[in-house]
């Protein structure tokens, strides 16, 4: 029941600020003044009508994880997120390794087989993309000057990085 | 004969020894895909489909090589449903449901094989349906203008919001999420960008594959965090595999009707295969009756949902090829695939691309049998991949996605969004949400709003244009009906429980 109805207003909140970005939609002379905006509110329209049954009909709560479990999926998030900003200054192997092997322990928190599951997972499927398959933009390693890797980083900051 | 030359045409395209050996690797690989738990046939063309177009493939080979996989991981599904208890996807909970009480019962060799054979049956009469079908469908579609194209579009996103979904508001508001994220990006008649926000990577808008991988792929790491990767030990011992002759012959009709079902069934856009095996299995019970045991291991009931889970995966082709609207999450996929390598499916698909539609029905033809033989001789191989444990599984396949994804724009731009699908995914299917309107409203908002516009523009902005036709308005009365229809029979169609131990 919350869930649901917390979910709704979310949506519904969602919803309102897309119909209200709709209607700032810069048009010019050949789009017409209101074909671009037409969709966008239909959208907006139809949505917040299924945000507000959903609020004022919620379906039963699903089975929420543990405090520990949700602990664990947002480490398990910035982990992803970090390797996606660190795979370009660093190179394939070092980020994959530790992604892997981070992501591996939360599923079954025993040390020794994570480590080699991060490290096996990294080198075998690095051979494969860059030698069997030949993916051209993958590099086994990069030495990034501390510059480098404090921009790269910074994009996951809100305000301070990001191009 | 016209059929007969084309076929010779499509087996001329896809019968070279190159392409005959991409499909056996991709019969291969996806039966592997398939039999990994938690690793659907959605989920894993769609993590393939980056790697096939950064491999410089063309467009021939690159289809082959993909519907084998399709193929394969709708045969493969069912090797998890039946010796684990766990469905690789939705239209294989229907397997489960006799599969895993026949395995149980010391019979899963024999539950193995016929299932593969009635997958056989199912999907190759679904492929000569297309053939008959397709062609004929792609000349209706010719009278199609912008009205009918939005209504058919309407057709879609509301039998799949009112037929696949537990929530009729759900799957609406789902349809718009994915509608509303294609919306962003340059506008292509004014040329100005559109709900950006300012962000220039979001110019190009957002790629459908970064939205496909994210959300199949990433959000299954979440859920295997949260059960610590339980519930996928081998429980059924697999003894020496023979052919059961007398239960494939004892079940020849029902799978000829169980395909006929779900051939219907996969033909009507948005419905897809999950109707089509949940139809089969249920009108085969109906059929047999209370003494058939439906529920406590018969081979008709791991028939009956194989053939017509495999044969709406086929009809589910005829509406994506012939009209470019596809009717189940998998089809989703493959349209993506052919989007991405710059063929656009629709009526003129049969006329300007015929040697890649019908290289692909050859190829699909190609696949069936080659997974045929593949799959009796070779069940076993299949069998230990099930024993490749999570813990490794897991963080392979977030690897994989992540190249992909990489390998396609080498921007972490698309990476980060690709995460944040992921989440959105974990909470949208926690929340009972379903995420395959969300997918195709990605793919096809693009051509709906242009339906729209074109029709708003040729009426002058009348709206009441896009009722103006025959059959636009025999179309939205589908729509209405595919979406309040199923409120109503929820209670008569009830869908039956997977047993658990």
């Amino acid at each position: 029941m919350a869930a649901d109805r917390i979910f709704g207003l979310i949506a519904l909140i969602t919803a309102v600020a897309y119909l209200a970005a709709a209607s700032q939609i810069q048009t010019n002379l050949f789009s017409g003044e209101f074909l671009p905006k037409l969709f966008p509110f239909l959208i907006g329209g139809v949505a917040a009508i299924c945000a507000l049954t959903i609020v004022f009909k919620p379906d039963p709560d699903p089975e929420w994880p543990v405090a520990g479990t949700w602990i664990n999926m947002a480490l398990a998030v910035l982990v992803l997120a970090v390797y996606a900003v660190m795979l370009t200054p660093l190179g394939f192997i070092l980020p994959t390794a530790i992604a892997a092997g981070v992501l591996s322990y939360q599923i079954s928190p025993r040390a020794i087989p994570a480590t080699l599951s991060g490290i096996g997972l990294s080198l075998g499927l690095f051979v494969l993309f860059k030698f069997a398959l030949g993916l051209g933009n993958i590099v086994a390693y990069r030495i990034p000057t501390a510059q480098k890797l404090w921009d790269a980083f910074a994009i996951l900051i809100p305000f301070v990085g990001g191009h | 004969m016209e059929i007969l030359s084309n076929l010779a045409l499509g087996f001329s395209v896809a019968l070279s020894p190159y392409t005959l050996f991409l499909a056996v690797c991709g019969c291969f690989l996806g039966t592997i895909i398939g039999a990994l738990p938690g690793l659907g046939p959605s989920n894993g063309v769609a993590i393939l489909i980056p790697i096939t177009f950064t491999l410089g493939l063309d467009a021939t080979s690159a289809l082959v090589l993909m519907t084998a996989v399709y193929y394969g991981a709708m045969y493969g599904g069912r090797i998890s449903s039946i010796l684990l208890n766990i469905p690789g996807d939705e239209p294989a909970l229907m397997t489960t449901l006799d599969g895993y009480p026949m395995a149980k019962q010391g019979r899963a060799g024999d539950a193995l094989v016929l299932s593969g054979v009635a997958s056989f049956v199912g999907a190759f009469l679904a492929t000569v349906g297309l053939m008959l079908l397709a062609p004929t469908l792609a000349r209706v579609a010719f009278y199609f203008g912008p009205a009918e194209y939005f209504a058919l579009y309407m057709l879609a996103f509301c039998t799949l919001g009112g037929m696949a979904s537990n929530n009729q508001a759900k799957a609406a508001l789902a349809a718009c999420i994915g509608l509303g994220i294609a919306m962003v990006g340059v506008d292509s008649s004014s040329g100005l960008p559109r709900l950006t926000g300012g962000n220039l990577h979001l110019y190009d808008g957002v790629d459908f594959l970064v939205a496909i991988v994210g959300l199949f792929a990433i959000a299954e790491i979440f859920f295997f965090i949260e059960s610590h990767g339980k519930g996928s030990s081998l429980g059924v011992k697999l003894e020496k595999v023979r052919v059961p002759w007398k239960d494939i012959f004892s079940t020849k009709w029902t799978m000829l009707r169980a395909s006929g079902v779900g051939f219907i069934a996969g033909v009507l856009p948005g419905a897809g295969a999950s109707l089509g095996s949940f139809l089969a299995y249920m009108s085969e019970k109906s059929i047999a009756g209370d003494k058939g045991g439906f529920g406590t291991g018969v081979p008709k009931g791991v028939a009956a949902p194989e053939a017509g889970n495999n044969s709406a995966a086929g009809g589910a082709l005829v509406p994506m090829l012939t009209l470019g609207v596809p009717g189940s999450g998998t089809t989703a996929v493959l349209l993506a695939l052919l989007m991405t390598l710059n063929i656009t499916p629709g009526p003129t698909l049969f006329t300007d691309n015929a040697d890649v539609v019908w290289g692909l029905i050859a190829s699909l033809l190609i696949a069936n049998v080659v997974l045929l033989l593949m799959n009796v001789p070779m069940v076993k191989i299949f069998v230990r991949v099930l024993t490749v444990p999570a813990w490794v599984l897991l963080p392979g396949v977030t690897m994989v996605s992540f190249v992909g994804i990489y390998s396609l724009t080498g921007s972490y731009f698309d990476l980060l969004l690709m995460v944040g699908f992921g989440v959105l995914g974990y909470f949208l299917r926690k929340l009972d949400v379903p995420t395959v309107p969300v997918i195709l409203g990605i793919l096809l908002g693009g051509n709906m709003e242009d339906a729209l516009r074109r029709a708003m523009t040729l009426s002058d902005g009348d709206p009441m244009y896009l009722f103006s036709s025959p059959i636009a308005v025999g179309l939205w009365a589908f729509a209405i009906a595919g979406f309040i229809a199923p409120m109503f029979l929820r209670g008569v169609l009830k869908k039956p429980q997977a047993i658990t131990d």
